[in-house]
């Protein structure tokens, strides 16, 4: 496959021009409604006409790579295909009401909401879930506030939230938030759980256990019922990161292997958009236990109607409303498109295309049997360089150099959405990096819009507006 | 199962049955279920119970179900307004290599992204003064509880007491105290007088063991504050943090946040770009530039790359979760970016003077519909005697949850504040609007 990116290129110096760089203007604001002393003294913006927008912005997004470029097997992401229904059904009028509406008011919304819930508890296992986090680690936040309330309310001090070493590090970050202790559980020599490990780790003090299943490593934690079985006796909560949900999809579910907290990252799994960044949504679901604890409003179904309430023993709010409702309509529709056959086989095709792709390349794979993605090795290269190269042969290339147990990571994980031919174009292309010398993958990339970026430089001398570059 | 071409599948999996078959070949299995290492007694065997539909039937249904909601006129504000979002900002930021990508972990590969966010930055830079702005929050009342986890960082030592108005939204107060809730700070109120800061009050609430200090220009019920200097004194006099709530229109026209000595600016940034959608926001965060190693979520800088050229990218990522775990700023990760592309469209779209002439129609949208309303029997507008910025209270003499139900029989949905107080965002009314609504609170409010 070959592939050259668009490169806009202004001069020696830049390539598209910022927006203040083409026209800016003074803002009139000398017949302000308001007296002089509540008023700003001047503002000065950016002045292009929609043509030259439209340009502007179209040139940027030729400079930018999406799934819909091409292969994206970022490990841990869940790079899908986002179908472009989805994004008519969550433009759909009616549906953008006001926050503050009457809940008699937007049967709609909350008929759809509660749908959503229904769905996620079966696909989960769990009894009651809320929409509001606004994204994965607002998920884990609310996940372990209600852990946190839970053990509160049986007034039970406990202190530590225990996370596996190669967990995301959002897990660590949700738990020190809430003002817990981290303590970090070393792996086991097959990538998983080591139960020793955990035996020593676990305690009075233990609130929750974070686990992802499978793994960061791709591993289905064999040992679940035992893990599940440790935590409960020392009095814990076990805690189910969904990152990777999209591997067990009408296979396994969170709720029957002894989990009582998990959280959905619905652009993840539910195919809704990454955006650049966000927005994507974290649902959590929880047992029948700890529904009294979850967040305010929840939304119920009465005799037809539907309405909020604020569950007994909330933890209150982690959201200022009721969460990134588009998205949440965007991984409905996307639920509903694929329904029973469609989700279970999702994974199995996401599972089938991450072995397969395994099967293809030259770099050696040392953790297994994986499941949706895989950890390979770049060996002797540095795999931030291995990224670099890849870029050249028109595919994103995986996480790198993490998790770290594996040395020079290359975290691929190709989700359901690639066929065959693309996944044997995504191999050649880690096999002609692989087989490439240190000169070639330290010039690369040579076909993005933008050569290799000086990082080190960007942090040391900090430049965040284009006000800094002015004042320079 | 062969997805795309049959009902049965994923119709987003592309396998046709002889590729699948390679493939089970290459891997050295029968069938996928052989990939599957899960112990049998955790197997799931049954059913969602979750009916597969066409696009189609998924349109339509979802549209029937919308249809439900009432369709009412919303003066509804407190944090959450409708502007205008112009065409251009759907069809730009609906193009697939932006609504499809990822985090710009490989800058090269995502400079229009970058750029974008960087341009992002650059805008709420120049709107609030300061000299720091991230790519998003989840939203105003994140952003408010980041802020204070942020004057926690900042001057551990020197206190524990974060001060918020007595007039607040209650997402932000709730979502505050979660954010405050693993931390040893504690959260008051101060008292407001007439709609603005009682700054007499909040001195004497003030001493070295307050560490930020919430005010907001416009406050939650539209007015001008008018102390600004006086609030960001007092916080700055006690070792404080002052952190001031607004929106990127507002701040189009008001007092420059730097210029009263914010030191952290939150509030909502999808006034611009996003029509109300049922809450869903995007918080605006700005801070000095001498706070920047402590700013939560993501900052875009800019670099130079192998030609020279200038480029953007990610930068000072060690602040961030996936390098520094649980001594992080922030555990925030995936953000709003999307959201922040948008609201970045439709500000340059508008330019200036169209941003400035939004926020001063706010302003005279407000006072001309409160001059319009205190002219119905039973009702008197504005409670609070001072400049509002497109939304205000109203007294009304009957009961106003009453009144609010029958407005809502006629059509319009309006804020309850109190026994006899109701919040009226005249943002929302279209100029035709504006006679049926003042008639049809003429039929209730008597």
């Amino acid at each position: 496959m070959n592939y050259d990116q668009a490169r806009w290129t202004d001069d020696d110096e830049r390539y598209e021009p910022l927006l203040s760089e083409k026209h800016t203007a003074p803002a009139d604001l000398d017949d302000a409604p308001l007296p002089d002393e509540l008023t700003r003294d001047s503002l000065e913006l950016p002045d292009l006409s929609e043509p030259e927008l439209a340009r502007h912005y179209t040139r940027l997004s030729e400079m930018n790579y999406g799934v819909d470029s091409g292969p994206y097997p970022l490990g841990s992401c869940t790079m899908k295909y986002n179908p472009k229904f989805t994004e008519d059904v969550a433009a759909i009028e009616a549906g953008a009401v006001h926050p503050d509406r009457s809940p008699e008011s937007v049967q709609g919304n909350l008929e759809l909401l509660y749908d959503l819930q229904d769905y996620l508890g079966r696909i989960g296992g769990m009894d009651a879930v809320t929409l509001q986090p606004p994204a994965g680690a607002a998920g884990e936040f609310t996940g372990v506030l209600v852990a946190k309330a839970y053990h509160e309310h049986n007034g039970d001090e406990r202190s530590e939230i225990i996370v596996p070493e190669s967990a995301h590090g959002t897990n660590f970050a949700s738990a020190a938030l809430a003002g817990f202790d981290v303590v970090s559980l070393p792996g086991g020599d097959d990538g998983r759980v080591d139960l020793d490990a955990l035996e020593a780790a676990l305690s009075e003090d233990t609130a929750l256990l974070m686990l992802t299943n499978p793994n960061t490593l791709g591993l289905f934690e064999r040992d679940i019922e035992e893990i599940s079985e440790m935590v409960h006796d020392a009095g814990g909560l076990l805690y189910y990161d969904g990152a990777n949900l999209n591997a067990l999809l009408g296979r396994a579910r969170p709720g029957d292997m002894g989990f009582d907290i998990m959280h959905y990252n619905v652009h993840k799994t539910f195919a809704t958009p990454h955006g650049g960044g966000g927005p994507g949504a974290g649902p959590v679901g929880v047992v029948d236990e700890l529904a009294p604890f979850l967040p305010k409003p929840q939304v119920e179904k009465r005799d037809g109607t539907y309405d909020l309430f604020d569950p007994e023993h909330s933890i209150g709010k982690v959201h200022g409303s009721l969460g990134n409702w588009l998205v949440l309509v965007k991984a409905y529709a996307y639920i509903a498109r694929l329904g029973d056959p469609g989700l279970s086989d999702a994974s199995a095709k996401a599972v089938l295309n991450a072995n397969y792709l395994a099967t293809q390349i030259e770099y050696e794979v040392p953790y297994g049997p994986f499941h949706h993605e895989f950890v390979a090795s770049a060996g002797d290269q540095d795999a931030a360089d291995v990224a670099k190269r890849m870029l050249d042969y028109g595919v994103h290339p995986p996480t790198t150099k993490w998790p770290e147990i594996v040395g020079e990571a290359l975290m691929t994980e190709p989700t359901e959405i690639e066929n065959k031919t693309t996944l044997d174009q995504l191999a050649d292309a880690f096999n002609a990096v692989a087989n490439e010398d240190q000169d070639a993958l330290a010039a690369a990339p040579e076909r993005t819009a933008a050569r290799r970026i000086d990082q080190t430089g960007a942090a040391r001398n900090l430049r965040l507006s284009w006000q800094a570059l002015d004042d320079e | 199962m062969s997805g795309h071409h049959t009902t049965q599948g994923s119709p987003f999996a592309p396998h046709t049955a002889t590729d699948t078959e390679a493939m089970l070949d290459a891997v050295g299995v029968e069938t996928e279920a052989e990939l599957f290492d899960i112990p049998d007694s955790v197997r799931f065997d049954g059913e969602f119970g979750i009916e597969p539909r066409s696009e189609r039937a998924i349109r339509a249904e979802v549209a029937q179900t919308l249809e439900k909601n009432d369709d009412l006129v919303e003066l509804l504000g407190r944090g959450h307004y409708s502007h205008y979002v112009p065409s251009l900002v759907d069809h730009l930021s609906q193009r697939s290599e932006f609504l499809t990508s990822y985090t710009q972990y490989q800058p090269e590969v995502t400079q229009g992204f970058l750029q974008v966010l960087f341009e992002y930055q650059s805008l709420l830079v120049e709107l609030t003064g300061l000299g720091v702005a991230n790519c998003s929050m989840y939203d105003a009342a994140t952003a408010l509880g980041e802020a204070a986890t942020l004057a926690d960082r900042l001057r551990q030592t020197s206190g524990t007491r974060v001060l918020v108005p007595e007039h607040l939204a209650d997402g932000r107060r709730e979502v505050l105290a979660n954010y405050v809730g693993g931390t040893d700070l504690t959260v008051e109120e101060y008292p407001m007088d007439d709609g603005n800061v009682d700054v007499e009050a909040l001195g004497g609430a003030l001493d070295d063991s307050a560490v930020m200090v919430y005010a907001e220009n416009p406050t939650v019920r539209g007015c001008v504050e008018e102390s600004l200097e006086t609030i960001g004194d007092l916080a700055h006099d006690n070792d404080a943090l002052f952190c001031l709530g607004s929106d990127p229109v507002s701040l189009a026209l008001l007092q420059e946040p730097a210029s009263v000595g914010a030191d952290v600016v939150v509030g909502a940034a999808d006034v611009l770009g996003l029509p109300t959608s049922y809450g869903m926001g995007m918080g605006l965060f700005a801070t000095r530039e001498e706070y920047v190693r402590q700013v939560p979520g993501r900052l875009v800088g800019a670099s130079t790359d192998d030609t020279g050229r200038r480029t953007y990218t990610l930068t000072l990522q060690t602040r961030e979760q996936h390098i520094r775990r649980e001594r992080a700023t922030s555990n925030i990760c995936t953000n709003q970016a999307w959201v922040a592309l948008r609201a970045a469209i439709h500000a340059s779209s508008l330019g200036p003077d169209g941003l400035a002439d939004l926020a001063k129609e706010a302003v005279t949208d407000a006072q001309a519909l409160a001059d319009r309303v205190t002219e119905v029997v039973g009702v008197k507008a504005p409670v609070h005697d001072r400049h509002h910025v497109r939304e205000f209270v109203a007294h009304t003499d009957q009961p106003a949850p009453a009144v609010a139900a029958d407005l809502e029989d006629e059509g319009y949905a309006v804020h309850v504040l109190g026994e006899h107080h109701i919040q009226l965002n005249a943002n929302a009314l279209g100029e035709n609007e504006v006679d049926e609504f003042v008639d049809a609170l003429a039929e209730v409010a008597r």
